[in-house]
This record gives C-alpha cells, sequence and structure tokens, in this order.
C-alpha cells in the first residue's frame, strides 16, 4: 500500500480550510497567512503530484482504491492521468494567486465589525476556508475514477461557491450597498440553479448507468476502469437510446459548468457580481471541471453517442466562440467583458475536445491549463484596477498607462494573452485546437479562426479606452501596483511567457493521456492528403 | 556558425527583456544598450553573411533546430532557424537599417521621458522581425508575424495620452490580425495537406499537390500579405500608423515590417508557382495597390502620410513583382532593399524637418528649408532622387527590372501590368516632386506675418507633458509650444544625421552594386529560381519609357508646385483630390460597410443575450412560478378540507387498485 | 350470526367517524370521529381475523390500540394546548398553516 499521496492532496486544503475558518475574529491576518501558507503547501504537493507521474506509464496513475458505499457499488477510486495531473497542477498553482490577489477583499472596517448584534462575525475567516475547501473538492473531482465519487464533489462545489459569489460580492458597483446585495444573490441564486439543474440531471444518468450495469454485470458498479473493462470484454452493451439517454445527462451537466452556448448566462452575473479572485476561481478553476469532465466522462464512457453528438456540439461550440467575442465587444463592464471572452474560450475548448483528434484534444487541455493562467493574470490585474476606482464601468476609466504604467503594462500582456498573442501560452493551445478541428472539420475550424479577429478587438478596445487616452478626471492620484499585487501578476506573466516559448513539459504529460482518450472513441487523425514525400523519410531519420 | 543564428535574434529579444523590465534604473543608460544589441546583432549578420560568401551558391544555407516549441501527435513545430541567401538578405537589411535608426533614435527621442521604453519596443521588434525571416517553418515565422504586429501596435500608440494614437495603434493590429487570419488558415491547410508546415517539405510537396489547393493556399497567405504590407483591401491602417514616432514609420512602416507580406509570397514561390490564379491575384492587388498608394501620396499635405502612400504604393511594386513568378521574385526584394534604403532615409529626413519645425507635419507650412537644413536637404533629395527612379541611382535599377519583368510577363497581362507600372513611375515622379518642392523650395511659409497667424497648431508631437515634468531641458529642442511660437528651423544633431548620411549611401549606391554583373540575381536565384521572360520590348525600350515617364511628372508637378507659390492653405481641390485626401474613402467605406453593422450586430446580440437566451430560462422559472401561485391556493389552512382531499385521494388509489385487479 | 355483519357494522361506524371529521369544528369531536375511525378498523380486523380462521387480524388490532393510545396522548396534549393559546376548541381557529 502506497502512500496515498492524491488523497492528501485533496485533504490538506480541505482541513486547511476548517483551521481557517476556526480562527478567532481577532486573528484576522493569521487566517490569511494560514490559508497562504495551506495553499502553497498544496501547490508542493501538486507539484509532487506532478513530479511523480510517469508520461509513459499506466493510463491513470498515483491510483488508490477503497470499497465506500459497498451496497451500491460506489468505491473511492482515485488516479490521475495526464489531463488530470496537468488541471490539478493548474488548480493548486491558482490558488495562492487568488488569496494573495484577494488579501483585503473580506475584510470589513473594525467599526462595522463591531457592530454584529454580538455575534462572531468572521467574513475573513470565511473567505478564505471557502476558497480552500472549492480547492478541495475541484482537486478530488479531478482525480476521482469512480463516477459517484466525482458526481458527489461536482456537485459539492456549488455550495462554498454559492456563498463565495453572494456573500463576498465586489463591493465597488451599483448605487448603494442595498442594490448592490440585491444583484449579487440574483447573480448567487442564477449560479446555484444553473448548476443545480445540470447536476440533478446529471444525478438521473449517474442512476440510469448503475441501472444499466447493475443489469447487465450483475453488480453496479461507478468505476471507470470497471465499465471500461467490461465494454472492451462485451460485457455491457449499452443499447444506442440508452447510451445516448445517458450521454446527453452528463453532456448538460457539463455544458453548464464549462459553459457553452446557449447555457451561458449565468456567468457574466456571477463574475460580474463577484471579487475578481472568486471570479477567476469560477472561470479559471471550477468550471474546468466541466470540460475535463466532458474528456473523461462523456468520451471515456460513452464513446459511441459522443461520435453521433459531435455535429452538434461543435456548432455549439463554435457559436459560444463568435457568440461569446461579440458580445465581449459590446460590453461596457470590465468583468463581464471578461466573462463573455471566457465564454469564447470555452467554445474553442470544447470545439477542440469534440474535434476528435489528438492536436484538437492537446489543445484543449492546453487550453484549459493556458485559459486558466492567461484570466486569472488579465481578471486579477482589473480587479486591482476596479479596487482602486470603486467602478466597473469601462467608462470610468481613461489614460491609466499615465499614473500606473506597471499596471497598465500587466493589464496589457494578460490581455495579448486572452487574445492568444503567439509567445503567449494560450497562443499555442488556440492554434492546436484550431489545425485540430480544420483537419477534420474545416468549416467550423474556419468558422473559429474569426474568433481570433474579434478577439483583438474586444481586448484592444477595452485597453484602449482603459488604459490609453487623456487621463480621466478622478484618477490622477491612482497608484501603481503594490509589491503584494505585483506577485500576483508578475509569476503568472513569466508562467504565461514561459509556456508560450516551451510549452513541452505540459504537453508530455498530456500527449499520452489524449491518445488514451482517443482510443476510446476510436478514432484517428485525419491523414495529410499528399503522402509522405521522399523528403519526410529523410526528415524523420 | 549555425549556433551564431539564433543569437541574432536573441540579442534584441535580450535587449527588449532588459529594457522593458529593468525599471527606471536603466532610464540613463537604456538607449545606449538597446542600440548596442541591435548591432550586435548586425554585427553578428555580417559574420554570418561573410561565412555564406565563403561556400557555393547551393551550399549556402544554414540550418539550426534550437528545441522542439509544440509536440502533439502528429503535429510537429520547432523553433528552428533556416539562414538562406533570401533570409540573410533581410536579415542584413533590418539589423543594419534596424541599428541605424536605433541610433537617430537616440536623438530623435532625447526628450521624452518613456526613450528606454521605446528602445525596449524597438528591440521586441528587431527580435520578431528577424524571427519572422529566419524561421524555417510557417508557424515560426507566425509568431514573428504576430510578434512585428505587436511591435507596431506598441510603437504606433507609443504616446498613448493622444487617442488618435491609440485608435491607430488599435486599428493597425485589428486590420493585420484580418490578415493574420488568412496566414493562419494557410497553415492548417498546409497540415492538412502535407502533414506538416516546414518549409522544406511544404515547398517540396507543392509540386504534387492539386492546383485547387495551392491556389486555396497561395490566397490565404496573399490575404496575410495583404495585412502585413498594406495592400488593398487592407490597406487601410497604414496611413493612420503615421501617429507613431517617426523613427519607427521609417523602419517598421517603411522599410521593414511592412515588406514582410513580400518576403511570405517570395518564400512560399513554390506554392504560387504552381497556382497561376493565385498569382494573378496577387499581380492584380500589387498594381491596384500601386497607383492607389500613389493617388493618396499626390494629396497629401502632411508628410509622413504623404509618404505612407508612396510606401504603398512603392510595396505594391514588390507584390506585382512577386506575383510574376521566377520572372520577378528576384527584383521584388531588389526593389525591396534598395526602397528600405531610400524610404528609411526619407523618413528619417522627414523626421529631421519636423525635429527642426516643432513638429509640424503640414507641408503647406514648410517651404524653403533647403538652406535650413543642408545635410537633411541633401540626403532628402538623394532619396527622392532614388525613388522616382533617377538613372543611375538605387530605385532605377530595381524599378526599371520590375516593370521590365511585368512587360516580360507577355500576353495581355503584361501589357496591362507593365503599363499600370509605368503609370505608377509616373505618379511616384510626380507626388515626389510635389514633396520636394513643398518641403525644401519655394518660399518659407511658416514665416509669421504681421497679424501672426500662420503657424499650424498640429504639432505631430504632443510631448509636452514629458517634457514640462523634465524642467531642466524644456529650453531645448522640443519646447512646449502651442501656435504662439514662431519654428526656427534648425539641422538636426550628429546622432540623427549620420543614419540619414549612411542611407544616403545606399539609396545611391546600393542599386547598382546589385546591378553590377547581375550579382543580386545570381545571390538569389539558389533560392528563388530566376527566369527571364520573354519581353516584347527591349530592355532599352522599357528604360526609355521609365525615363519619358518619369520626367513627365516631375515637369508637371514642377507646373504645379514649383513654378507657382504653394497656398498655405488648401485648395478645395476636385472631386479625385477630396477622395485622395479621404484615402479614396477607405475609412468612409469600411465604417459603413463593417464597423456600423457590427455595431448593430453586437447591440443587437446583447439584446438577444438578455431577451432571448436569458429570457428563456426566467421565462420558464416565471412559469413555475406562476403555476405555484394558483395551486398554493389549495393550502386553504382548514383541516377539513385537507380531510377531505385525504380521504378523496384514498378512495381514487382504492378504486384504482380495485380496477387494475379486475383488469 | 354471519361475520358479515361486523363488516358492514365496522364500515358503518368509519363512515360516521369520517363523517364527523369532516363536518365537524370542535376538535374534540373531530378527535373522537378519528377514535371512531380507528375502533371501525379495529372492528374489521377481528372480523377478518374470524373470517380467515388465522390471528393475523387481532395482532393488528392490538397495534392498532397501542397507536390509538399514543395518539389520544400526542392529540389531546395539542387540544389542550391550542384551547389554551387560542381559548377555542374549533379546527377552523387553528388555520395558520395557510399562505
Amino acid at each position: 500500500m502506497s502512500f496515498p499521496l492524491l488523497t492528501v492532496t485533496a485533504a490538506l486544503p480541505a482541513v486547511g480550510a476548517i483551521a481557517t475558518a476556526a480562527v478567532p475574529a481577532a486573528g484576522r491576518v493569521a487566517a490569511k497567512w494560514l490559508a497562504l501558507a495551506v495553499s502553497l503547501a498544496t501547490l508542493v504537493l501538486a507539484g509532487v503530484v506532478f513530479a511523480r507521474f510517469d508520461p509513459g506509464g499506466d493510463r491513470y496513475q498515483l491510483t488508490e482504491s477503497h470499497a465506500w458505499i459497498a451496497d451500491f457499488g460506489v468505491r473511492y477510486e482515485l488516479g490521475v492521468d495526464g489531463i488530470g495531473a496537468a488541471l490539478i497542477g493548474l488548480t493548486a498553482l491558482l490558488i495562492p494567486f487568488i488569496v494573495l490577489a484577494g488579501w483585503r477583499d473580506a475584510d470589513v472596517p473594525d467599526a462595522e465589525a463591531g457592530d454584529t448584534r454580538g455575534r462572531r462575525w468572521r467574513p475573513t475567516q470565511g473567505f478564505f476556508a471557502l476558497i480552500l475547501m472549492v480547492e478541495a473538492m475541484v482537486i478530488i473531482s479531478f482525480a476521482a475514477t469512480d463516477v459517484f465519487l466525482f458526481y458527489i464533489f461536482f456537485e459539492a462545489m456549488l455550495i462554498p461557491m454559492y456563498f463565495l459569489i453572494g456573500g463576498f460580492g465586489d463591493r465597488a458597483h451599483a448605487s448603494s450597498e442595498d442594490e448592490a446585495a440585491k444583484q449579487r444573490s440574483y447573480a448567487a441564486v442564477k449560479f446555484l440553479l444553473y448548476n443545480l439543474a445540470g447536476g440533478l440531471i446529471m444525478l438521473a444518468a449517474v442512476v440510469g448507468l448503475y441501472a444499466a450495469t447493475a443489469d447487465q454485470l450483475g453488480e453496479g458498479t461507478f468505476s471507470l476502469a470497471r465499465i471500461a473493462e467490461a465494454r472492451a470484454s462485451g460485457e455491457l452493451e449499452l443499447a444506442t437510446n440508452t447510451e445516448r439517454l445517458l450521454f446527453l445527462g452528463f453532456f448538460l451537466a457539463f455544458a453548464v459548468k464549462a459553459p457553452l452556448w446557449p447555457l451561458h448566462t449565468w456567468l457574466p452575473n456571477a463574475m460580474g457580481e463577484s471579487t475578481a479572485p472568486v471570479a477567476v476561481l469560477i472561470t479559471a478553476v471550477v468550471d474546468k471541471v466541466g470540460t475535463f469532465a466532458m474528456l473523461r466522462f462523456c468520451l471515456g464512457l460513452f464513446p459511441e453517442a459522443s461520435s453521433w453528438a459531435t455535429p452538434v456540439i461543435l456548432v455549439l461550440a463554435v457559436i459560444s466562440v463568435i457568440y461569446g467575442a461579440l458580445l465581449a465587444i459590446a460590453q461596457r463592464d470590465i468583468k463581464r467583458l471578461i466573462a463573455y471572452a471566457s465564454i469564447s474560450h470555452f467554445g474553442f475548448i470544447v470545439m477542440g475536445i469534440f474535434a476528435m483528434t489528438s492536436q484538437g484534444q492537446s489543445g484543449a487541455t492546453l487550453y484549459m491549463v493556458n485559459h486558466g493562467i492567461s484570466t486569472a493574470a488579465l481578471l486579477l490585474v482589473a480587479g486591482f484596477l476596479i479596487s482602486r476606482r470603486g467602478s466597473r464601468l469601462i467608462a470610468d476609466y481613461g489614460g491609466v498607462q499615465k499614473v500606473a504604467p506597471v499596471l497598465a503594462g500587466t493589464f496589457l500582456v494578460g490581455g495579448l494573452a486572452t487574445l492568444s498573442l503567439p509567445g503567449l501560452a494560450p497562443f499555442v493551445s488556440e492554434f492546436l485546437v484550431l489545425v485540430g478541428t480544420f483537419s477534420r472539420y474545416p468549416v467550423i475550424g474556419i468558422v473559429a479562426t474569426l474568433g481570433i479577429v474579434l478577439a483583438a478587438l474586444y481586448v484592444l478596445v477595452l485597453y484602449q479606452r482603459t488604459m490609453t487616452g487623456p487621463l480621466k478626471a478622478g484618477l490622477e492620484k491612482m497608484p501603481d501596483l503594490r509589491l503584494r499585487e505585483l506577485a500576483v501578476a508578475g509569476p503568472l506573466i513569466a508562467l504565461l511567457l514561459f509556456l508560450g516559448f516551451y510549452p513541452k513539459p505540459l504537453t508530455d504529460v498530456v500527449n499520452p493521456a489524449v491518445e488514451h482518450t482517443l482510443s476510446d472513441v476510436e478514432k484517428t487523425d485525419p491523414k495529410p492528403d499528399v503522402p509522405v514525400t521522399a523528403h519526410d523519410a529523410e526528415a524523420a531519420k | 556558425m549555425e549556433n551564431l543564428i539564433g543569437l541574432l535574434v536573441a540579442a534584441p529579444l535580450l535587449g527588449a527583456a532588459v529594457l522593458l523590465c529593468g525599471g527606471k534604473r536603466l532610464d540613463r543608460a537604456g538607449h545606449w544598450l538597446g542600440t548596442a544589441l541591435a548591432a550586435a546583432s548586425f554585427v553578428i549578420g555580417v559574420v554570418l553573411f561573410a561565412d555564406m560568401l565563403g561556400r557555393d551558391g547551393e551550399e549556402r544555407a544554414l540550418h539550426s533546430h534550437v528545441f522542439s516549441w509544440i509536440p502533439v501527435e502528429g503535429f510537429q513545430a520547432d523553433v528552428a532557424f533556416q539562414l538562406d541567401q533570401l533570409s540573410m538578405t533581410f536579415v542584413l537589411l533590418i539589423s543594419g537599417v534596424g541599428t541605424l535608426i536605433h541610433l537617430y533614435s537616440v536623438g530623435y527621442m532625447e526628450h521624452d521621458a518613456r526613450r528606454r521604453r521605446f528602445f525596449g519596443y524597438l528591440n521586441l521588434f528587431l527580435a520578431a522581425m528577424l524571427l519572422l525571416v529566419l524561421a524555417d517553418n510557417y508557424l515560426l515565422l507566425y509568431a514573428g508575424w504576430e510578434g512585428v504586429g505587436l511591435a507596431s501596435y506598441l510603437l504606433i500608440g507609443f504616446w498613448q495620452h493622444k487617442p488618435s494614437a491609440a485608435t491607430a495603434a488599435k486599428k493597425a493590429f485589428i486590420v493585420n490580425r484580418v490578415g493574420d487570419m488568412g496566414l493562419s488558415i494557410a497553415i492548417m491547410l498546409m497540415f492538412t495537406t502535407f502533414g506538416t508546415f516546414a518549409f522544406e517539405p511544404v515547398l517540396a510537396g507543392a509540386g504534387e499537390t492539386s492546383e485547387g489547393m495551392l491556389t486555396a493556399i497561395g490566397l490565404m497567405l496573399l490575404l496575410a500579405a495583404c495585412g502585413k504590407s498594406a495592400q488593398v483591401p487592407l490597406q487601410s491602417w497604414l496611413g493612420d500608423a503615421m501617429e507613431g514616432p517617426t523613427p519607427v514609420s521609417a523602419l517598421i512602416h517603411a522599410a521593414t515590417m511592412v515588406t514582410a507580406g513580400v518576403y511570405l509570397i517570395t518564400r512560399s514561390g513554390a506554392v504560387f508557382n504552381g497556382a497561376p490564379d493565385a498569382q494573378l491575384v496577387v499581380t492584380i492587388v500589387g498594381a491596384v495597390t500601386l497607383i492607389f498608394g500613389a493617388i493618396v501620396g499626390c494629396a497629401k499635405d502632411d508628410i509622413k502620410k504623404a509618404l505612407a502612400g508612396s510606401t504603398m504604393s512603392q510595396i505594391g511594386y514588390m507584390v506585382l513583382a512577386a506575383g510574376l513568378g521566377p520572372i520577378g521574385y528576384v527584383f521584388a526584394i531588389m526593389h525591396l532593399v534598395t526602397h528600405g534604403f531610400f524610404k528609411a532615409g526619407l523618413f528619417l529626413g522627414a523626421g529631421s524637418v519636423m525635429h527642426g519645425m516643432n513638429d509640424e507635419v503640414d507641408m503647406r507650412k514648410y517651404g524653403g528649408l533647403r538652406k535650413y537644413m543642408p545635410v537633411t536637404f541633401v540626403t532628402f533629395g538623394l532619396g527622392y532622387l532614388a525613388i522616382i527612379g533617377f538613372p543611375g541611382l538605387s530605385g532605377f535599377w530595381s524599378k526599371d527590372k520590375i516593370i521590365e519583368a511585368a512587360f516580360a510577363k507577355g500576353g495581355t497581362e503584361g501589357w496591362i501590368l507593365g503599363g499600370v507600372a509605368l503609370l505608377g513611375a509616373a505618379i511616384t515622379a510626380y507626388y515626389m516632386t510635389r514633396v520636394m518642392l513643398m518641403t525644401f523650395f519655394g518660399e518659407p511659409r511658416w514665416k509669421r506675418d504681421a497679424s501672426g497667424a500662420v503657424a499650424g497648431a498640429s504639432p505631430q508631437r504632443p510631448d509636452v507633458e514629458p517634457v514640462a515634468e523634465n524642467a531642466a531641458d524644456a529650453d531645448t529642442a522640443h519646447p512646449a509650444t502651442g501656435a504662439a511660437a514662431e519654428p526656427h528651423p534648425h539641422e538636426s544633431p550628429k546622432s540623427m544625421t549620420i543614419p540619414m548620411i549612411v542611407l544616403a549611401f545606399g539609396s545611391v549606391f546600393a542599386g547598382g552594386l546589385f546591378s553590377l554583373n547581375s550579382s543580386f540575381v545570381h545571390w538569389l536565384e539558389p533560392v528563388t529560381g530566376h527566369d527571364h521572360g520573354h519581353s516584347p520590348l527591349s530592355a532599352a525600350a522599357v528604360t526609355s519609357a521609365t525615363v519619358v515617364v518619369l520626367l513627365t511628372g516631375v515637369a508637371l508637378a514642377w507646373a504645379q508646385y514649383g513654378r507657382r507659390p504653394v497656398p498655405v492653405l488648401a485648395p478645395r481641390g476636385s472631386l479625385l483630390t477630396r477622395a485622395a485626401r479621404r484615402d479614396l474613402l477607405q475609412d468612409d467605406f469600411n465604417h459603413v460597410a463593417l464597423v456600423k453593422p457590427g455595431e448593430y450586430l453586437t447591440r443587437g446580440l446583447v439584446y438577444v443575450d438578455a431577451k432571448a437566451v436569458d429570457g428563456a430560462v426566467n421565462g420558464t422559472a416565471a412559469a413555475f412560478g406562476g403555476l405555484s401561485g394558483r395551486m398554493r391556493k389549495v393550502q386553504n389552512g382548514f383541516v377539513r378540507s385537507y380531510a377531505v382531499s385525504m380521504f378523496g385521494g384514498t378512495a381514487v388509489l382504492i378504486a384504482a387498485t380495485l380496477l387494475m385487479r379486475a383488469v | 350470526m354471519s361475520p358479515v355483519n361486523y363488516l358492514y357494522l365496522a364500515s358503518l361506524l368509519f363512515t360516521i367517524g369520517a363523517a364527523g371529521v369532516l363536518i365537524r369544528r370542535n376538535s374534540i369531536v373531530v378527535f373522537m370521529c378519528v377514535e371512531l375511525m380507528l375502533n371501525a378498523c379495529n372492528l374489521a380486523f377481528v372480523a377478518f381475523s374470524r373470517m380467515h380462521g388465522n390471528l393475523d387480524g387481532q395482532i393488528m388490532a392490538f397495534f392498532t390500540m397501542v397507536v390509538a393510545a399514543a395518539e389520544v396522548v400526542v392529540g389531546l396534549a395539542i387540544i389542550v394546548m391550542l384551547f389554551r393559546s387560542r381559548h377555542s376548541a374549533s379546527v377552523d381557529d387553528a388555520s395558520l398553516m395557510k399562505l
């Protein structure tokens, strides 16, 4: 019995969350440092996971398996493939930045804190505890190889997220505190309802899957490995319609989470109303569970149905790409703009997954990681900007680069990453997705390529309106990035550059996993039209 | 030697990184660091050039594989360099002219508080541009391609506090992105066709591919070239790009970056050779732009915009030549190099004039400056003679060859293209003479009359504030002027005139040197191939025709601007003149055809998103709400009514059970 | 005497009880009617037990009695509390559940 590394990696932030929540009211600062320390320790553990993962080894590694609810065949099974390892790495990487960026977001003035009708009100502790709780749940979702285990954490994530959105909204908006609270709770409820609805449909599909396995295998199971083995040996054969219905049940839940057009409308509200670090948590971390699950569960469990649904899903994905970008152009609110840009990017990710080519899926996986980093960079810097002025409206800014050149510079780099400039990480993934899609579905690929023009438009319009031109009144005293803020933006930008120039460490880990997934759906890459020329043969030598 | 290739790119990249991240500590010496690293790149280039000359024609290409960039199953993108004669030509041009312009900028940007950043951006540009021409595959070329786009964006918008500069920068980037879309689609087509996008296998495999596919790839590459090289229909950004500091206009928007499209077409020669339809479109684009740019150049009163029109037109020549196939590739590149010299020189001259004229750009407010700026006058004059193709100077050799090649295309096409090229030469002579006369000859129009109402109030460089911050420097070259002060034209400092002199030498001698024993043709032939074609006209006939149209153009301009005084306020002009002043309505067209519909579309979608997509969900919620509102009326709180429903329900259940039994 | 007659009696008693629950407002009366229904069921159980010749029905009757006793305890307590707080034994006065 080897050391349960994955369990420990997931449990550490959970324990940290409880410890942070237990810090007494006076220890606000201690709670922050505790949360930061826990998130950094988790990062170290995730680094160990990443380092211990052997790309040439088994499909699932670091596996753990224990009986849990034996009567229903539910097992506590963990294991990571390259995709899971990369995403666990991303999650653990982003949380310290989220904690650091949200350092003051939950603080209330001491005078206000005293006026709490005798109750011990500790928003700061709660904020960081909830963030760590989300981290724990996300990590376990990425590691779960048992469908039921995954489902539980996939849904449980909603609870801390609900409180993070509804409880710690963006103070910097709306005419009054009441109005802000109203919009915040609207956003939180919308987030919860959308995701819960998707989750419940998935629950039905999970039960259906259990029934199908119980029917054909004699005993019901949720284990990915067991189901795959049964399918391979012909023990388990789902009827075409059953498989399609189950697929749709799973897919809907993930498409809400991802979010795919037309199930996206909760995202702009949720991201707009929450603080920037929480918005990053939503779009860069939690939403990735949706796209990740498409790869692992939709394609892994229902290969035929996935192929059956591909054309429709690709069309929806490409609509997301264009639609998100067009709406981003029209936004007046910085955070909603970034939210719509994310919808566009999620369209790319889904497109890459369902293009069913190794470039597309490797690209999609890299995209999940790169989008996480680039959105974090852009959104957190935008959050610093917003906290300075106290407004999310683009029209309230102008000429910021003159007073805060470093802030403007980091914002621009984040923006350039969002528009996938070569040299920055997202370019690699976006191009892979486009190439992968194009080689099988040229029309969809070409339409999606329009997205790169639109991305340039919304990013540069945002930059132009906020950072350039004459300085807007009221911004004369705006301070440049502080040390803490620089510690957030700097490493993220360095990472974007590094992964843009040298994505090999990631692709090495991701490629074998993608090959496995493709073999699940029994797809091979389209061959080039011109056969390998003599020259290629030479080059191969 | 191979390892040196990477250094070519690395040196300026290092400079950019150090200068942009280094902070204020580097403010005092940063510009020299930037210049030194640019020069280092040039020196390495020269070393490699010497090494290359030591080998035979076919073995001159060097390859250097640095690392595997994006390794994914079936998709190999490497950071790998290829240095052949074509790349070498560009390396020397880019790093050479680049170094000179760095040097020039030391003087030009002396009083700008953000000079360090300016040099960082310039170094970034050099690195990206060198990457573009050194890449051995299309994807790496694409990286350089967008990299120069970024540098161009940053530099056009360098004076960001000016809304017009910020808008121009954004416009340039976005229009370029449309072209980039073409390049990325071309790469995808190559990948699906050949399974790779490295130059060698793609170009070698082009012969085995269907013409339809080659045409598609060629047209997409052309779209990319149109964006970067400001060719019709993606030309609209170049004029506005003149918002950038003048050294930028000289380096990026005249000598190097805008010629990347020509490089791309020449580099992909094998693809175009197999797709005559695509070639035809290339020549048409080149011919249309050549006339378009020339007409715009005739009408502009802003010296930089007139030169920008000229740049477009000259690149039109190059694209036209590149579209001719093996007859024209060599001459396209030769014109590109000579153009790099004289156009950079002209822009630097224009910058020098503006430097001395309080950043006034309106040529109608110049006049008679030859006495005040002798060095600028002479160097600018030599550049002028070169660009109009005065016999013996650089432009003559290269442009004449392109006109010959156009005729050599043969058939009706050849006559039309040749005719257009000749017409372009006449217009070039006309508008350049106009620029020359308005700027350096005639009466000084910047002197104040009694009422004090002359000098224009449109300074191109609004770096008023940086100067004001730096009060100690406020009394030197860039006083914070309004319309009040009369300009005191003066010669620019040495750091500015030396690059101009060097470039003037290039403008004079480069063409002749290249044509000596057709050395340039022999140099490039192994890469691009060369074909003489069958010209219906003898070389002498074409040359004499060129000289005749040239003299006609000069004479016309002299008649209009030399003999008569130039009005300070622009006359209303004919319909064509007015259209040309508005860049032949390009922006109006884009506004009506793209911007407005786009605005309506996005606004409409916002409405749809809120009302239809979100509305559908909210509607469902509201429907449930309404339903439950009705249902709750059943809950009246009376035990009796609950009991009735309970009894009723039980009765129904029992009845149903009995019924099921009975059936 | 045929045991079927006991069943008729049981259903008659149940109907009287049910009608009382539905019609009367006095909570004590309603409560007694519920008891009446329970006892009608008991009668039916015992009758069935006799008819089928086994003791199942009698055992169920004991269960019912136990449950009825428990119900009396809880139910009377509720009625007393209601009367104390509202000074009325009418079931219609305790209609707080309605919206």
